[in-house]
């Protein structure tokens, strides 16, 4: 589902730059539950941000569904981006002045999909991350856990190949956490590719693969519970 | 093409952000409302001036007779300089080409008596040409003409506030009036919108008058129209080359102001119309100066909005929104707003220049109104400037990476 060879990326920082991501090999299948593990300045975001198109690389291959992605223009991006993929973010991310229901139809939205339509399939998510009865409230009338699951079933509106979740719990308390991490495990059993950033240990051996990344490399690529040297 | 969808989520979009409508609708109608106030004033102020200057005929002459003040080739100052028919006819011969109308003047203050009632009234000899050089409009019967001239006829056209005086409510057409012993019939009633003095004149044929009361052929003073024809240049040119001509005719020293005296309404336009001219700059720049104020208004408050909104921006890049999009929406908020905006403080100054209508008339400002296709233009201008203030901050909005805008704080 995801393929990646050689992946270079480095920010420009004054007159020099910062390498980021040094090289990186990652092969996702379809249906896998990977998290990306590293502390803060390893790299795990800047790889998110390429793999999710928020951001372009320098060098190597990226191979998204087969489709390998060069030349991207804002336009092509934002199209293949609502396609294939689906977003949750550390601070939520939900447009303030839309209610919860409007806030999951949004994607449907640029997808182009009809008033109605649009209204009943994130009604629909919405039930499926339990909060079909806080549909028309605005994100600040929700609690954190809510506003991300609420961000969850906005991720899974438009049925997207794979969910990224750029560090999901980190703005959340433990027994939120749990709830949000139930939500992404029930998503991947149902087959879907679960994509998740944390520096929480407890968080990543929830999924069923973890990859380490220090200083731009991948050090492991292990299975939980079955150690895999690169 | 209308799209339901695209319009809700802009209504949503404005309603939901009340503050940031506001400011900018309010900007908008705020310059609009006071570009209209000010032109509808300026425009009042015009009017006034338009309205002061109609009395006479604006391309009006008249030349007056008195004593010499400085000595000239052995004659003494101190000398009245008289006029007589030959000047008329002098003038009338040299100038024809430069001449509309044309009537020397006999003028006095006598006694006029009808039945019971009897009043001082201004009594002026003169030609038919007199009329239009007054701007004197008949309202019954008529006017002097040629044969009372000829025939030296006893008739007078009085004003219409001389029959109000002596008639009451009664026709005067007709009826003989008694001017100092002498018989005259009212032939025509006439009135003047140079006013209630004007209003107050008797004319009379100037033969008859001459005959009468000026021993030879002696008159008054002449009064002429030129040819609107000429511009305004031309017309002071030629009224100076003919005080210059009587002078030497008279022999009068040119330098001397007080024996031939020279009065050309020109003059008085030329400064009115320089006036106008000023007055026309001052409101032109106020009104471009309110319409930049509202440019740069709006440009900040759009360029605001924009920055505002960056992360909301990067959300829906996120979850699909292409950079047309984008630019698109943040347009068509900025047009919507601006326009209702513009049209609402267009309505609003339209109606407070209505409602002021002519209450300002003592501080010189007559039916303050604004043409239509100013303010609409006005308008428009705005709607545009708006719309390429929202479109730069738009379109770069549109370019920053996503990552980048969510990250916006």
């Amino acid at each position: 589902m995801i393929k990646i060879e050689k992946l270079h990326k480095s920010y420009p920082i004054g007159k020099d730059s910062l390498h980021v991501l040094k090289g990186l090999d990652l092969h996702i299948k379809e249906g896998e539950f990977v998290a990306i593990m590293g502390s803060s300045g390893s790299g795990k975001s800047t790889l998110l941000n390429i793999v999710g198109l928020l951001d372009n690389h320098d060098s190597g291959n990226y191979y998204l569904n087969g489709q390998l992605i060069e030349n991207l223009d804002e336009k092509k991006a934002a199209i293949l981006r609502n396609k294939f993929l689906g977003f949750v973010f550390q601070s939520f991310n939900l447009i303030t002045y839309k209610t919860a229901v409007e806030n999951v139809a949004l994607p449907l939205y640029y997808q182009g999909m009809a008033r109605k339509e649009r209204q009943e399939v994130a009604l629909k998510y919405l039930a499926k991350v339990g909060l079909k009865d806080r549909a028309n409230h605005l994100p600040n009338e929700l609690s954190g856990g809510e506003k991300q699951r609420v961000a969850v079933a906005r991720a899974l509106a438009t049925s997207p190949k794979v969910v990224l979740a750029d560090e999901p719990t980190g703005a959340l308390d433990s027994a939120t956490s749990d709830s949000v991490m139930e939500l992404l495990k029930d998503i991947n059993r149902e087959g879907m590719t679960v994509f998740v950033i944390t520096h929480e240990e407890d968080i990543a051996e929830q999924t069923d693969r973890i990859v380490r990344l220090k200083d731009g490399v991948i050090i492991s690529d292990e299975k939980v519970n079955k150690k895999v040297t690169v | 093409m209308f799209d339901l969808d695209r319009w809700i989520e802009i209504f949503q979009a404005l309603s939901k952000n009340k503050l940031r409508t506001a400011l900018s609708g309010f900007t908008i109608a705020f310059a609009i409302l006071l570009f209209t106030l000010l032109f509808g004033i300026g425009n009042g102020l015009k009017h006034t001036f338009e309205e002061q200057f109609a009395g006479d005929s604006q391309n009006s002459i008249y030349i007056n007779s008195g004593r010499t003040t400085k000595p000239y080739k052995g004659l003494q100052s101190g000398r009245q300089i008289q006029f007589r028919n030959n000047d008329a006819k002098f003038i009338n011969e040299k100038f024809d080409d430069k001449i509309q109308f044309f009537s020397p003047n006999i003028q006095r203050r006598m006694q006029v008596i009808y039945k019971g009632e009897q009043n001082q009234y201004t009594i002026r000899g003169v030609y038919p040409d007199y009329q239009p050089l007054e701007s004197a409009v008949i309202q019954d019967g008529r006017f002097l003409s040629y044969l009372d001239i000829e025939n030296r006829a006893k008739v007078v056209a009085i004003g219409r506030l001389v029959e109000k005086d002596l008639f009451g409510n009664l026709t005067a057409i007709g009826k003989n009036l008694n001017i100092e012993g002498i018989s005259y019939k009212v032939v025509g009633v006439f009135n003047d919108p140079g006013g209630d003095n004007d209003e107050r004149f008797i004319y009379t044929p100037f033969t008859t008058f001459q005959g009468m009361y000026k021993p030879n052929d002696e008159l008054d003073y002449f009064g002429l129209t030129f040819n609107p024809k000429l511009s305004i240049d031309e017309a002071l040119a030629f009224s100076s080359l003919l005080t210059k001509m009587l002078k030497e005719k008279h022999n009068v020293d040119p330098r001397d102001q007080a024996a031939i005296r020279v009065r050309n309404y020109a003059e008085g336009t030329k400064n009115v119309q320089q006036f106008m001219t000023v007055l026309n700059v001052i409101i032109l720049f106020i009104g471009i100066g309110t319409l930049i104020a509202g440019i740069i208004g709006i440009s900040n408050i759009m360029v605001y909005i924009v920055r505002e909104r960056t992360k909301e921006l990067g959300i829906r890049k996120a979850l699909g929104a292409t950079p047309k999009s984008i630019v698109g929406m943040i347009m068509m908020e900025s047009i919507f707003v601006t326009a209702i905006a513009g049209y609402s403080g267009l309505l609003i100054g339209v109606f407070a220049l209505e409602s002021l209508g002519d209450s300002l008339e003592k501080y010189f400002i007559l039916n303050p109104s604004v043409e239509t296709y100013v303010v609409v233009g006005a308008t428009i201008i705005l709607v545009i400037a708006g719309t390429i203030a929202g479109y730069i901050p738009a379109k770069r909005a549109a370019k920053i990476k996503p990552i980048v805008a969510l990250n916006d704080e």
